[in-house]
């Protein structure tokens, strides 16, 4: 595989079989990778859901995230609470399992507003401007270092940021700044590209002659590449670069080195840019027939946990689709409200005009 | 308390009082540290704040801005420098794709208190990017807020203003008078910073200006009363949100207004000021509002750009033409 390094970390193969790795371990139990599992099911149904919701034309737009289910669960699973996500627009799954309602992913991408979220302290809004998010991450893990939340002795006392973006994003301006802003300062953020091989129609091979995660040493800080489909690598490599940003020393990069099973967004038509081969090769590598196949021979689950794992996804598929209705679009006095923090008058004449003319328009 | 301070120091002065007032105000730019800033407006407040409080950055535009977007979502204060003008496009969408947007794509829930200072203008006799004015870009994206102190003692108050505003302050200082003095009052509370002033009361027309014209529009109205010519010279200090109340009042009394300012003049502050005159006093002035600017060039090279900018002679020129209608 194109980009694949020897030195790709991989704890469990595609066939379910573990593997043993000199410099990472799986340190979580089984219990926590059944967990896992039922959270990449989880997010692919709502996913699935999503998308044909989009179809539907309940949502403007949607950005599938199926295939990199393991990418967005193993470096979520990894986090605690004082950890700082900013994603991009395709961290479904990340936002699941740090809690964030989903009905503000559907809310955002539906067009009722513009990523008026809860839990923002936690999960940053989506990015739509390819990496624009990576210098916000690096900037706020700036302000983490100065208000001395890294390298405490007690370990409980300690943040670190994550910021996902994408092996097209690896191209922008602003995502290489941040690289260069990160490493001189020692800025404690974790850079996690989820390399899925496409940005839109582009390969991947336009974009680098070189393995992504190899650029981390030109910027003067450690780069690996994982398995982007096993999640017990994914979890292993996020731990390790989360703690080392914890405990200040440093950034670090992560390539996840993974495939984006569906399209781009909803907009676009994989058939017209890419190889049916290439699809075929991938889905062999499927990160949840993986994990199923593992913990099916460990004997951690069986039929009746996977049909009650398949109950708990119809059950969300049918809450998602009956979210779509309680949706509340913004208003124009909330937009009107929150263009500036402290109001001008200029624009509050202009929120009397449009109300004035709403009014008209009613009576 | 007054003091006779030229612009930059008390720009200096104004940032100093702003990093005692508050731990978490933070200056960052290129070369704001040790150098003290290629104008030295930060002279002097790395040594006495630290370097995590004057931070010298990359030379990085769009990183600037965009780790200054991080550092206040985790309640900072940040106030970068751009060094030049013509430098701040490489951080310009940062400036109005992420910095503008933040607060009303998040409800609120993520305001933006940053200040983004910007030496303009020209007249220095600099090379190519160094003497733009590129004000018009920010005031037309909602979500900013465009400044320009023209004197000392706006220069002084107006900083610290802008840097306890919790909205994202485009503050674009005048190059060119940062050598010119001027009184600071230290204790005299000063106006809101979004208030235009009358820099000079007038009676046959009012000339309408910001930043570096505001001087050159002074010493037009000098020569004019020596020809026998009240003129008003209004200084909008803020761009955005402009201050119509004031605007519209100086019109109403003169009736007639003269638009000055260095950007050039298509689609400039001009263009909107003289169509949102025409829409509120149509039927009081007595000539229409006439525009003094640059023209629709790029910024001429140094050695003739007195000709491209609006000067004395210019200025009275077009009054001359408002007063013959």
């Amino acid at each position: 595989m194109r980009g694949q390094s020897h030195d790709m970390v991989q704890l469990l193969t595609p066939d379910g079989e573990r593997v043993h790795n000199e410099d990472f371990e799986f340190t979580g139990s089984t219990e926590d990778l059944v967990g896992y599992l039922r959270d990449m099911i989880l997010a692919r149904r709502f996913d699935a859901e999503a998308t044909a919701l989009q179809r539907h034309g309940e949502l403007g737009l949607w950005t599938p995230l199926i295939g990199q289910e393991a990418a967005q669960v193993g470096s979520a699973r990894a986090l605690r609470t004082p950890d700082v996500v900013f994603p991009s627009y395709r961290e479904h799954a990340v936002a699941m399992v740090l809690g964030l309602p989903y009905s503000n992913l559907l809310s955002m991408f539906r067009g009722c507003d513009g990523g008026d979220w809860e839990r923002l302290e936690t999960f940053k809004n989506y990015q739509i401007v390819i990496g624009c998010q990576a210098l916000h991450a690096t900037g706020y893990a700036m302000g983490l270092q100065l208000d001395g939340a890294v390298g405490n002795e007690n370990p409980d006392d300690n943040a670190a940021v994550i910021v996902y973006h994408g092996d097209g994003a690896a191209s922008q301006g602003d995502v290489n700044e941040a690289y260069v802003f990160a490493a001189s300062y020692n800025a404690p953020v974790v850079f996690f590209c989820q390399n899925n091989q496409w940005a839109i129609s582009e390969p991947i091979a336009l974009q680098s002659r070189i393995p992504l995660f190899e650029r981390a040493k030109g910027f003067g800080f450690p780069g690996i590449q994982v398995d982007g489909n096993d999640v017990l690598a994914v979890k292993a490599v996020s731990d390790w670069a989360l703690e080392r940003a914890r405990n200040g020393e440093g950034p670090a990069f992560i390539e996840a080195f993974t495939y984006r099973m569906g399209a781009h967004t909803t907009s676009d038509d994989p058939t017209k840019y890419r190889e049916s081969s290439d699809d075929e090769e991938w889905r062999g590598r499927d990160p949840i027939l993986r994990l199923t196949r593992y913990l099916e021979k460990e004997g951690a689950i069986d039929d009746e946990w996977l049909a009650k794992v398949e109950e708990d996804a119809k059950v969300l598929g049918a809450e998602v689709r009956a979210t779509i209705p309680q949706l509340k679009d913004t208003t124009m006095d909330r937009l009107f409200e929150t263009v500036y923090a402290e109001p001008t008058v200029a624009l509050e004449a202009q929120r009397r005009e449009y109300a004035e003319y709403a009014a008209g328009e009613d009576a | 308390m007054n003091e006779s301070l030229t612009m930059a120091k008390a720009l200096n002065r104004g940032l100093r009082r702003a990093l005692q007032a508050d731990p978490k105000v933070l200056l960052a730019g290129e070369d704001i540290g040790k150098l003290g800033g290629v104008f030295r407006i930060t002279e002097g407040l790395q040594a006495e704040f630290g370097e995590n409080r004057v931070v010298d950055s990359p030379l990085a535009e769009s990183g600037i801005i965009g780790t200054a977007v991080g550092l206040a979502m985790r309640g900072y204060r940040p106030v970068v420098e751009i060094q030049f003008d013509g430098f701040v496009f490489p951080g310009f969408a940062q400036i109005v794709t992420q910095v503008a947007k933040m607060n009303m794509r998040t409800g609120g829930r993520t305001p933006m208190p940053m200040v983004i200072r910007i030496p303009f203008g020209g007249g220095i006799g600099a090379v190519e990017h160094h003497s733009e004015s590129p004000e018009g870009y920010f005031a037309h994206t909602p979500g900013l807020k465009v400044v320009s102190p023209s004197n000392a003692n706006d220069a002084y108050w107006m900083i610290q203003q802008a840097i306890q505003s919790n909205d994202p302050v485009v503050f674009m200082e005048p190059k060119r008078r940062y050598h010119v003095k001027g009184t600071v009052n230290f204790s005299a509370k000063p106006q809101p910073m979004h208030q235009a002033a009358i820099a000079r009361y007038g009676t046959d027309a009012t000339l309408i200006c910001y930043g570096p014209m505001v001087k050159t529009c002074l010493d037009a109205a000098a020569v004019a009363e020596e020809e026998g010519t009240s003129l008003e010279v209004v200084d909008l200090r803020t761009i955005s949100p402009i201050d119509w109340v004031t605007l519209i009042s100086s019109v109403r009394r003169t009736k007639r207004a003269v638009v000055v300012h260095e950007a050039p003049r298509t689609l400039g502050i001009g263009s909107e000021i003289a169509a949102r005159l025409h829409e509120d006093l149509f039927y009081v002035m007595e000539s229409p509002v006439m525009r003094v600017a640059g023209y629709d060039m790029p910024y001429p090279p140094a050695r003739v750009e007195e000709e491209y900018l609006p000067s004395v002679d210019r200025i009275l020129d077009v009054v001359d033409q408002s007063l013959a209608y």
